[in-house]
């Protein structure tokens, strides 16, 4: 589904991600942990098509297709989504009509009929009761004045509208509380299928006890420094990065 | 678009029998502007010999004045003597029929969602013709007549109520006033008087649209609302966008009187003819929008959303002579390309416990120019008054300005005046915000400036506010690279 090899890419004319290879198939979930400014947040971006990121070698595939040749929005309508580290505020706009203006585009390049009014508040709704959102939060801007917690929700209420095929997550379970931690993460369960994968970038082992992963994999200094099942993400919990490193470098 | 343009022609055949064509045609009035063509203009009208002398009295004095130029605008110079000041001889310039009319007009109107026939208004194609509003205009005027509402041209109010116009005509905007409103006093070809008597509410939104004549009334309108004691009455100067190569003078006049208790609201979406891309062509809008608020507890509310012209200079502004009268402007100008736009409020606190609030949100693209320019005056009457103003500015792209020249004069100490200003670029971040969701460049655009722009559209009646936004989103087009 998500063919990465050798992928360099520079921020600010600095190389942040040095050689990057990773393979995600459908139905799996691949958690990437990691020390800070290793360049998670970067892969993400580069995946999803953000300008700032600049490719200077290597490859993205998704579903056979280069992605690098991809707008954005081409991306997120071929079925790429991404939970924003941090949600942005987009004063004046309420989160409705920006959500429906998304999937409408969506379904559009999909091929689907754009959904009424009625149908799309259907949708919502269902949607809403699964993350336990408040209605209130509907209506409101996107995402201005939302606490740190309601704006990753939102992220993973977005989600589950929009039903991506490759949902990037990063970094969705920091500032959770324990409640809504579960919460985000039934939402994330209820999106995994067979013909769908999650890429989930976090720093603690605590989401994948909700979320259990297929594969998690260390990324350090640009590139992906060690992979392994579910319990590396115990072993890095009490060990750290620092017994990475060495051998990397060495 | 056939059987319309077959009637529309019948239409304007009927009225050739009547004579009124020919006589316009015939008629040979000369480009340029001196006493005679002011006389010319009265005669035409018939006009009563007060209003003549009403002319000529602004005439001579618009002789004294010099051109204003503290406005951050740049303007080649306007030849007054290279101009027609009486609308018929633009009648021949006319588009017959929409086939006539630029097919890149026709297809902003298109995405406007503008009806046919309201085309066919809006591009200037025979407008005396589209019957269809002949028999609305009509409809409406009876229904309105029944309340005593008056809602007519302003040449036929001057023929129908001398009194009314010759009591409030120049009330709030003296013919001495500027150079652009005096000019417009001597040689104002026609526009809209409306008058709501004591106590009337009027139960519908009034505009341009319904009103036969609107779209030909030529360069100098003049516009005349009377709201008299605790009536209420809500306008709405319809989009209009005639498109010509050269530059055209637009200076209109705009006088609101609010007697004790009443209201008036007048919200405008401005979308004349901006030029090209290069900056070629395009509306120089010079315009005069002054309310009175003239007795206690009155409210005058001004709304714009201005995207059109080449050059926009502009300032509704209220006068609050009432004792805790209320003034408001709530205004969105987008420039872009070649445009400029000078453009903002005055608020004149005289009555006590006068309350003003200003709202402007500025948008440059392209690389267009938009200054705020807003005075508030607090006299030393103006016991407890109040201001409140907000002046944001949205950059897109880094060759475009914002500017923003509040002036705050105070000379009562009880006054209160609040002042936020921003300038903020539209954020990458929220772009690709968008983007990522799957909404496009061009529609993440228009959906951040519209979202900026929230509150002041917000002021807008419904149907209003769905054009505003569509109209920002097309003024928008080819901004972002
Ligand atoms: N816009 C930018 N300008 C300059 N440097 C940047 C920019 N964005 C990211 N970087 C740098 O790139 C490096 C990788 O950043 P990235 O956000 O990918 O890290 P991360 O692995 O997501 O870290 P964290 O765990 O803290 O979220 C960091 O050193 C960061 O400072
Ligand atoms: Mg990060």
């Amino acid at each position: 589904m998500l063919e990465i090899r050798n992928l360099r890419a520079n921020v600010a004319d600095k190389e942040i991600l040095k050689g990057l290879d990773l393979t995600v198939r459908p139905g799996e979930v691949h958690a990437i942990m990691g020390p800070n400014g290793s360049g998670k947040s970067t892969l993400a971006g580069v995946i999803s098509g953000r300008e700032i990121y600049e490719v200077t070698s290597g490859e993205v595939l998704f579903e056979g297709k280069d992605l690098l040749e991809m707008e954005p929005e081409e991306r997120a309508c071929e079925g790429i989504f991404l939970a924003f580290q941090y949600p942005v505020e987009i004063p004046g706009v309420s989160n409705t009509y920006f959500l429906k203006a998304a999937l409408n585009s969506i379904r559009k390049h999909q091929g689907l009929e754009e959904l009424d009014a009625m149908d799309f508040l259907a949708l919502v709704k269902s949607k809403m009761q699964l993350l336990n959102m408040d209605n209130d939060l509907l209506n409101r801007s996107v995402n201005e004045g939302f606490s740190g917690g309601e704006k990753k929700r939102n992220e993973i209420f977005q989600m589950a509208v929009l039903d991506p095929k490759l949902a990037l997550l990063d970094e969705t379970d920091s500032g959770l509380d324990i409640d809504a931690l579960k919460l985000v993460a039934n939402g994330v369960n209820a999106l995994r299928s067979p013909d769908r994968a999650v890429v989930l970038v976090t720093h603690y082992q605590r989401l994948l006890d909700y979320i259990v992963p297929d594969f998690v994999h260390v990324l350090s200094a640009g590139r992906i420094v060690k992979s392994g099942g579910k319990e590396l993400a115990q072993e890095l919990e009490a060990k750290g990065y620092s017994w990475l490193e060495e051998p990397v470098n060495a | 678009m056939t059987t319309s343009t077959n009637s529309v022609e019948e239409f304007a055949k009927k009225e050739y029998q009547h004579g009124f064509i020919t006589d316009i045609e015939t008629e040979d009035f000369p480009k340029g502007l001196d006493e005679k063509i002011v006389r010319m203009i009265s005669a035409k009208k018939e006009e009563p010999e007060w209003l003549l002398e009403w002319r000529l009295k602004a005439y001579r004095h618009w002789l004294t004045m010099k051109v204003p130029d503290w406005a951050m605008l740049k303007i080649s110079p306007i030849d007054y003597q290279d101009q027609y000041y009486y609308a018929a001889p633009k009648m021949k310039d006319q588009p017959k029929s929409l086939a006539e009319v630029d097919p890149e007009l026709l297809k902003t109107y298109e995405k406007l969602g503008v009806p046919l026939h309201e085309q066919e208004l809006l591009a200037g194609v025979a407008v005396d013709a589209v019957f269809d509003s002949v028999s609305v205009a009509t409809t409406y005027r009876g229904h309105l007549a029944k309340l005593g509402i008056i809602f007519s041209s302003f040449s036929e109010a001057v023929r129908e109520h001398p009194d009314l116009v010759k009591k409030y005509l120049g009330s709030v905007v003296p013919y001495t006033d500027n150079f652009y409103a005096t000019l417009n006093s001597a040689v104002f070809s026609d526009g809209s008087f409306c008058y709501i008597p004591k106590g009337v509410r009027c139960p519908m939104e009034l505009s341009t649209y319904f009103r036969i004549n609107a779209a030909n009334t030529g360069q100098f309108e003049r516009t005349l609302i009377v709201a008299d004691e605790g009536a209420h009455v809500s306008y709405l100067e319809g989009c209009t966008a005639p498109m010509r190569d050269e530059h055209q003078l637009h200076a209109a006049v705009v006088e609101l009187v609010a007697m004790k208790d009443a209201t008036v609201k007048y919200s405008t979406v401005q979308n004349w003819y901006p030029g090209d891309k290069e900056g070629r062509g395009g509306i120089y809008n010079f315009v005069t929008k002054r309310g009175k608020c003239a007795g206690a507890n009155s409210k005058i509310s001004w709304t714009q959303v201005e995207t059109g012209s080449a050059i926009t200079w502009k300032y509704p502004s209220c006068i609050l002579l009432g004792d805790n009268s209320v003034g408001e402007f709530y205004s969105v100008a987008l420039t872009n390309h070649h445009q400029q736009a000078d453009t903002g409020t005055k608020m004149i606190h005289i009555g006590r416990n006068t309350r003003s609030t200003i709202v402007s949100k500025g948008i440059s693209a392209g690389v267009g120019q938009n200054t705020y320019r807003g005075q508030v005056r607090i006299m030393k009457s103006a016991e407890g008054a109040r201001n409140f103003s907000q002046c944001d500015s949205m950059l897109l792209g880094d060759k475009c300005g914002a500017h923003t020249f509040p002036y705050v004069e105070v000379s009562n100490p009880t006054a209160t005046l609040e002042h936020e200003a921003s300038t903020s670029k539209i954020g990458e971040d929220q772009l690709f915000y968008c983007r990522q969701r799957g909404i496009s460049h061009e529609d993440a655009v228009g959906m951040i400036v519209n979202g900026f722009c929230k509150e002041v559209f917000r002021e807008l009646p419904m149907e209003f506010a769905v054009e505003a936004q569509k109209l920002l989103g097309v003024s928008l087009e080819g901004s972002v690279g």
